[in-house]
């Protein structure tokens, strides 16, 4: 009797967990496929090559070229800002500073911490910078803002690569004569090339998505940005501007503007799982 | 030999492609200390969780022959596994205390068999911590968790967690392998003690003490049983050249 | 010539190392005194016991009681996070022990990609799917009148929101449990289930715990998909299916006005600075709760 109890306890249990990890994956399918479902109707090529006729919340007319060279300015600014920060940082922590336990520890808990705050309050800082250094909100501001968000994403996912480089790597590195700075860029940025590859993809598509950390600092515009100090709109802004609109035209461009967003996150995501699949055959182990 | 507990009937184990255990024949005396020896990665491990069924565990593992326990094979898809795993306890290489309390890590496999209170399981734990000898090491910390314990005093915790629900083989690998000398030995005397009750089937790789307490041997290289046999006879009377070899320590 | 250069560049990029080391320890102060400077205008006009237990919202009148998004905030993710705590344990259950390595190798990416849709895109899917089916069948199920707009939906979005970030954590930390207890347990006469109940669990424990930790405060800063969905009326709600409006709500539906009345910039500086706390709050107290019951364990 206890016997057949535990039995269905277990067979109840299994059927729950099995149910719950299916979900999973009717989820993405059920996300995936009303995204489709509502863009790719209006998905055309008006839709990528032409900017909004007549204001984005009330032409009809006009496309979305200005949300997704903006999405892709702003983007590439944050990450490039970005990556001249966290690439030394990461470094510093796996080759300059690797011996002192105490302070990779305390950046590892700060990087945590930072990883934690949300986009909104990014945003905030964001736009209090702006006011101080008494610029506009812009594509500038866009990505100094991005860049800090994005910035605790790049260093931990180039710290879970980094940490791996075998010590005896270093060493011999080290024994023929090389500076902490060789080591550094050459040795260890080379061995992990491809994960620094993963850390910008992973950022790229962080920063290209979010909402909240651009909400305030780089306005929006129908117009292509000219230069850094332009305003600009990004194809996430797109979406949640448009959505809300009365008229049918301007929301299907909203649709649209989800669907490129989710197909540019979804390259992304295929792009890094090749690129590690390669990462694991080449690297030195 | 007669009456067997465990008869091993042309045992195969493959993981994927490699064959790790090939075509095994053993027979397991009743009541007996029996050593498995032979050099490391010639498949004792596997061996042993085989005899318990903890190979299952492992994706893509292959096994075909036959292992008899009373009478019945165990290898048989739809048996009640858990069933044969409590008729043998299992002494790891590493001591792995339950995450709880020494009283608890005792008390584990008492209350899985449907025991329950304090006054019940209290005797019990004594009893069974009194034949793994620690009991009086412990009895005034019964509340702290099992990983405070030294890592001898851990191994004998786990044999005694192992007795608790009343096994009638004990499987030990390497038991004293990550002990101190002092520890080693108060285990080995305990195996001395429990074969009285239990037949103990032990792995090892140190000829001296598979010398000390063995009373039958099982020699083992690269996945075949290359010599069975008492141990009066396997170590003064080694019949084949690799058991020489071995017992020369040309493997070592 | 050569070692010349050489050792220029070695200077220069000692330096900017050692300039961005430094830059990684000030940043959380400088976020923080930003923050903290900017809303201490309404702090010092209102006070801090005001701002945190008023319901009066009334910016024109220079009246900030955040009572009212302090509750929807809470009340969304607690939703959120009971919701979506027993999916992701029993997934991680599930693809630790049960599934084969063909099935992790399948859900992996899935997770993956679930964890990198922008939040917009869950509110979108939110607002076309979630916001009905409460509105038009969970709501009349209860017996309540909603559009749909609503706390539950706002709880039901930010659940599969967690769902790929806690999942990851749990599936980390069951692998961490050492593969000799689950066999020590198993050789104890126990099922697996039994094995995952009382050892695999209880040692992870402290983990589980932390994890959900994170997740809360992940869920209480997520922006934009709850607000697509929880309807953005100011007001205390009384039930699931009543509107609500968050922090992190009403700090990205202002923005336009804020400079337009005065010192609701810095209120909503103020709100800004309540989720830093709440975040660095609950990641300081994961940190410690793993410390803490690893030591009792
Ligand atoms: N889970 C496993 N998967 C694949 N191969 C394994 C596994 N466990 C053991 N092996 C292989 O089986 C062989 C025997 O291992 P083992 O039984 O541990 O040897 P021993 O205990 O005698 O040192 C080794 O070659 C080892 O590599
Ligand atoms: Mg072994």
């Amino acid at each position: 009797m206890r016997k057949l109890l535990k039995t269905l306890e277990e067979r109840f249990f299994f059927v729950l967990m099995a149910g719950s990890t299916a979900f999973l994956a009717l989820l993405l399918l059920m996300i995936i496929t009303i995204i489709v479902y509502k863009g790719l109707p209006s998905l055309t090529w008006e839709m990528v090559s032409q900017t909004p006729k007549g204001g984005y919340y009330f032409g009809r007319e006009g496309g979305l070229l200005n949300a997704i060279i903006g999405s892709l300015y702003l983007a590439s600014g944050a990450v490039a800002l970005s990556l001249s920060i966290s690439l030394p940082l990461a470094l510093a922590m796996n080759v300059y500073f690797r011996n002192r336990k105490k302070l990779v520890n305390g950046i590892r808990f700060i990087l945590d911490l930072l990883w934690g705050i949300p986009s909104i309050v990014y945003g905030a800082f964001g736009f209090t910078i702006m006011i101080y250094l008494g610029i506009r909100a812009s594509l500038l501001a866009g990505i100094i803002t991005v860049s800090i968000f994005i910035l605790p994403i790049m260093v931990r996912a180039m710290d879970e690569v980094m940490k791996n480089v075998p010590l005896s790597l270093l060493e011999s590195a080290f024994s023929l004569g090389s500076t902490r700075r060789e080591v550094a860029f050459k040795v260890v940025t080379r061995q992990c090339f491809p994960g620094i590859i993963t850390a910008v993809l992973l950022a790229f598509g962080r920063g290209i998505g979010d909402v909240a950390a651009v909400l305030f600092t780089t306005g929006y515009t129908d117009n292509i940005p000219t230069s850094l100090m332009d305003q600009t709109a990004t194809l996430p802004l797109a979406v949640f501007f448009q959505l809300g609109s009365p008229i049918p035209e301007v929301q299907n461009r909203a649709y649209a503007a989800a669907l490129i967003l989710t197909v540019i996150i979804l390259a992304i995501s295929v792009a890094t799982r090749l690129l590690s699949r390669k990462f694991h055959k080449t690297s030195i182990k | 030999m007669e009456n067997p507990i465990i008869s091993i009937r042309n045992l195969n184990l493959y993981f994927e492609k490699q064959h790790v255990l090939k075509n095994i024949n053993i027979e397991i005396p009743h009541n007996k200390v029996t050593v498995i020896l032979g050099p490391s990665g010639c498949g004792k491990t596997t061996l042993l969780k085989t005899l318990n069924r903890l190979v299952d565990l492992h994706d893509h593992v292959k096994i075909s022959g036959k292992i008899m326990l009373d009478d019945k094979d165990i290898l048989v898809p739809n048996i009640d596994v858990t069933g044969i795993r409590k008729k043998m306890g299992l002494l790891s290489q590493k001591p792995s205390p339950l995450p709880m309390t020494i009283f608890n890590n005792v008390a584990y496999g008492l209350r899985i068999n449907g025991l329950r209170g304090k006054r019940k399981l209290m005797p019990l734990v004594e009893k069974h911590l009194r034949e793994a000898n620690l009991w009086d090491e412990v009895k005034d910390r019964l509340r702290d968790p099992a990983s405070r314990l030294s890592i001898g005093q851990q191994q004998r915790l786990c044999l005694a967690r192992g007795l608790a629900v009343n096994p009638e083989i004990i499987l030990a690998d390497e038991p004293t392998s990550a002990l101190d000398p002092i520890s080693s030995t108060v285990i080995e005397q305990q195996f001395a003690e429990l074969k009285k009750h239990y037949t103990i089937v032990m792995v090892t790789h140190v000829l001296r003490q598979a010398r000390r307490i063995a009373d039958h041997i099982v020699f083992m290289y690269l996945g075949e049983v290359i010599e069975q046999g008492p141990a009066r006879e396997f170590f003064n009377n080694p019949k084949e050249q690799k058991t020489r070899d071995y017992l020369k320590g040309a493997f070592n | 010539m050569y070692n010349f250069v050489r050792k220029t560049k070695d200077t220069i990029s000692e330096a900017w190392v050692k300039f961005v080391l430094m830059l990684i320890f000030l940043l959380p102060l400088v976020i923080l005194a930003s923050l903290l400077n900017k809303s201490w205008m309404v702090i010092q006009t209102s006070g801090i016991g005001d701002l945190l237990f008023s319901s009066v919202w009334r910016p024109m009148a220079g009246q900030f009681g955040f009572k009212p998004f302090i509750i929807s905030s809470v009340y969304v993710t607690v939703l959120g996070l009971i919701i979506t705590a027993p999916v992701c344990l029993l997934s991680a259950i599930y693809l630790t022990y049960y599934g084969s390595k063909r099935m992790t190798a399948f859900m992996q990416p899935i997770i993956d990609i679930l964890a990198g849709i922008p939040s917009v895109i869950y509110g979108v899917w939110g607002v076309l799917i979630i916001v009905p089916f409460t509105g038009r069948f969970l709501a009349p199920l209860f017996g309540y009148e909603s559009t749909g707009f609503s706390i539950l939906s706002g709880g039901l979005v930010l659940a599969v929101m967690l769902i790929p970030f806690i999942l990851n954590i749990l599936i980390e930390i069951f692998r961490t449990v050492p593969h000799e207890q689950m066999e020590a347990s198993l050789s104890l006469g126990a099922s697996k289930w039994e094995s995952i109940k009382h050892v695999a669990v209880r040692r992870s424990l402290p983990g589980i715990v932390s994890a959900f930790a994170l997740g809360l405060s992940r869920a209480f800063g997520e922006t934009i998909a709850v607000l697509m969905v929880v309807g953005n009326v100011v007001g205390i709600p009384r039930s699931p299916f009543d509107t609500g409006y968050p922090l992190p709500a009403l700090i990205a539906n202002n923005y336009g006005e804020m400079l337009s009345i005065p010192m609701f910039d810095s209120a909503l500086m103020f709100a800004a600075l309540v989720l830093l706390m709440v975040v660095v709050c609950f990641n300081l107290m994961s940190r410690y709760v793993i410390i803490f019951m690893e030591k009792r364990q």
